[in-house]
């Protein structure tokens, strides 16, 4: 298990994060989500001891990372960006760390099969594309078959081939009990893998759940709008439907939980003229959006069905 | 530790350019042996003024312990490079996710630099005696690779090339970005140290200080300097000049290590 306790970090006057607390269990996959410059990165350096956290703590399995013993073991982890020597080969790369992890040469070349690099692994990786830098990225984190595995962006530069592979992959630790944490910025990257979500904003933590908790924020509602104001409550009072006073200053209701189509039926049941009726419909991205404060104006998708 | 200086190791053997630095100053050393062999052998007839005959073991000496006098800046280079590629490369990432111990990756780089400094050493002095031998053999006063006078300096030669690749982890432990620190190296082992020397060995008052810069120390730990039997310089005594000549690898590291080492790695 992961857990983050209280954990802050500021450079100079930025605060890359802020008193961060989340636990990511064993045995499903957490996806830590955030746009860019949310602290994702941070906070996963911090948590593998790269960075010094300026208060708080992040530990695996009760310890922090410098105090496990073989820590390639015990953690598999990837930093974004390539952190590869352009003039060493995909194998090489794998067999510098090998010794530290404790396994062989010949298990260095599984794992570059396992990703799908036994054609390259004589090459050098200074000539590999995006899509092979992170293959070789994961295996190197896979070199010492660890219980807890911390990805940051894996997917960035996979083709839909290798993200689909990625999310077998994934699916496949988990599912053998292990601790899965993959970073993304984009929520439908990982909308398909992921059990849990852990989204932070600004360095903060702005919700954590089970995925089907989120999805269950994703609603749809109507707007609804007429000059004979009263009537359009009763009518709406009538079917027993929830609405509210519409928020963007049009004189009209939002009506949850129904469709366009039913509220129009019930005022022209009613006999009240409507100036507007529209579906507004939140996807589960757009939830993502306006939970990290990206929503802007044209976020939440809009259907015209009638004015 | 074993674990670390074998990743260290295979990071060296695993890419190129140190392998370029150790034919170019093959290379190099042959050449420069070549022609101090010729230059300390000339006839004060066929020299103009200036020329510089060294008699027996001196002329020996100079020639073969080339590699520490002007080729030290190739394990040197290697040293920092080493140090610095991670820096460039954002391998300390992976490294220091590997091993968090920072004191031990610090102290398994230093380490696996000396092995290849050695090769360094190894390459660097052989290639000077052997170029230089047939020429002192053949015009001066003979080769003198019998003689423990000549031999252990030159051995010894091999040490102080290695310790300059341990310097040179040092040097890039300090300075971690890879362009600065091979301008640096480069600026003072061409430049800097050479002028100071001269011009410090030209003041009375400063003399003694000359002799505790890294060049100086080296060649004091060797026994043979090309300064000081062209009559340009003090040296210290053999065990002082090596004891000064390490502190330069270890003050540089140290500092480094609570320094650049100490922080975060972003
Ligand atoms: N070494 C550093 N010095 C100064 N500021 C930093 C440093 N590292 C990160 N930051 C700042 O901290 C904040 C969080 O950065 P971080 O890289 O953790 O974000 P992220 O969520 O990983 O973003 P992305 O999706 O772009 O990878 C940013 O404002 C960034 O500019
Ligand atoms: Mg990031």
């Amino acid at each position: 298990m992961i857990s983050v306790d209280h954990l802050t970090k500021t450079f100079g006057t930025v605060r890359a994060v802020d008193d961060l607390s989340f636990t990511v269990r064993p045995g499903v996959v957490t996806g830590f989500l955030g746009p860019n410059g949310a602290g994702k990165t941070t906070t996963l350096r911090m948590l593998l001891g790269l960075v010094a956290p300026t208060s708080g703590s992040a530990t695996i399995d009760g310890r922090a990372y410098a105090d496990i013993a073989q820590p390639g073991r015990v953690v598999g982890a990837a930093l974004e960006a390539a952190s590869f020597h352009p003039g060493r080969t995909a194998l090489d790369h794998l067999r510098v760390f090998a010794p530290q992890v404790g396994v062989t040469d010949q298990r260095c070349r599984e794992i570059l099969d396992m990703v799908g690099l036994s054609e390259a692994a004589k090459r050098r990786v200074g000539g590999f594309s995006l899509g092979m830098r992170q293959r070789l990225a994961l295996a190197t984190t896979l070199l010492g078959d660890p219980q807890v595995l911390v990805l940051d962006e894996p997917a960035n530069g996979l083709d839909p081939g290798g993200i689909r592979w990625l999310r077998e992959l994934l699916r496949y630790f988990a599912g053998q009990g292990r601790t899965v944490l993959v970073s993304s910025h984009v929520l439908s990257e990982v909308q398909q893998t992921v059990d849990d979500v852990v989204i932070i904003a600004g360095g903060r933590l702005v919700h954590a759940s089970p995925l089907a908790d989120l999805a269950a924020m994703a609603t749809r509602h109507v707007e609804v709008a007429s000059p004979d104001e009263s009537a359009l409550r009763a009518a709406l009072d009538g079917r027993g439907w929830a609405y509210a006073p519409s928020r963007d200053g049009v004189r009209g209701f939002e009506v949850e939980g129904v469709t366009a189509a039913e509220v129009g039926a019930a005022a022209f049941a009613a006999g009240v003229e409507l100036h507007a009726l529209t579906q507004q419909v939140v996807e589960l991205e757009d939830v993502f959006l306006s939970l990290t404060g990206q929503a802007a104006g044209g976020a939440v998708e809009t259907t015209e069905v009638a004015a | 530790m074993k674990a670390a200086l074998t990743s260290e190791l295979r990071k060296w053997t695993s890419t190129r350019l140190w392998w370029v630095l150790l034919l170019v100053m093959a290379a190099y050393m042959a050449f420069l042996a070549v022609v101090m062999a010729f230059s300390v052998t000339i006839e004060p007839g066929d020299a103009g003024a200036g020329a510089t005959i060294l008699h027996g073991t001196d002329a020996a000496l100079t020639v073969y312990t080339l590699g520490n006098a002007l080729g030290y800046v190739f394990p040197l280079l290697a040293g920092a490079i080493a140090m610095t590629s991670e820096f460039r490369y954002q391998t300390i990432t992976p490294a220091l996710l590997a091993d968090p111990r920072r004191s031990v990756f610090l102290g398994a780089k230093l380490l696996s630099a000396t092995v290849i400094g050695l090769a360094f050493g190894l390459v660097g002095t052989l290639s000077s005696v052997a170029a230089g031998a047939p020429i002192l053999s053949w015009r001066g006063d003979g080769a003198y690779l019998g003689s423990s006078d000549v031999l252990v300096p030159v051995a010894l030669s091999v040490v102080a090339l290695a310790i300059w690749a341990f310097v040179g982890v040092g040097v890039g432990t300090l300075i971690t970005n890879q362009v600065a620190a091979i301008v640096v190296v480069l600026a003072f082992t061409q430049f800097v140290e050479p002028i100071v020397r001269l011009g410090l060995s030209a003041v009375d008052a400063l003399e003694g200080v000359a002799k505790f810069l890294p060049g100086a120390a080296s060649e004091a730990l060797v026994g043979a300097s090309t300064y000081a039997s062209l009559g340009m310089s003090d040296l210290l005594g053999r065990v002082p000049g090596a004891l000064v000549f390490l502190a330069y690898g270890l003050v540089l590291a140290l500092i480094g290590r609570f320094t650049t080492l100490r922080r975060d790695i972003t």
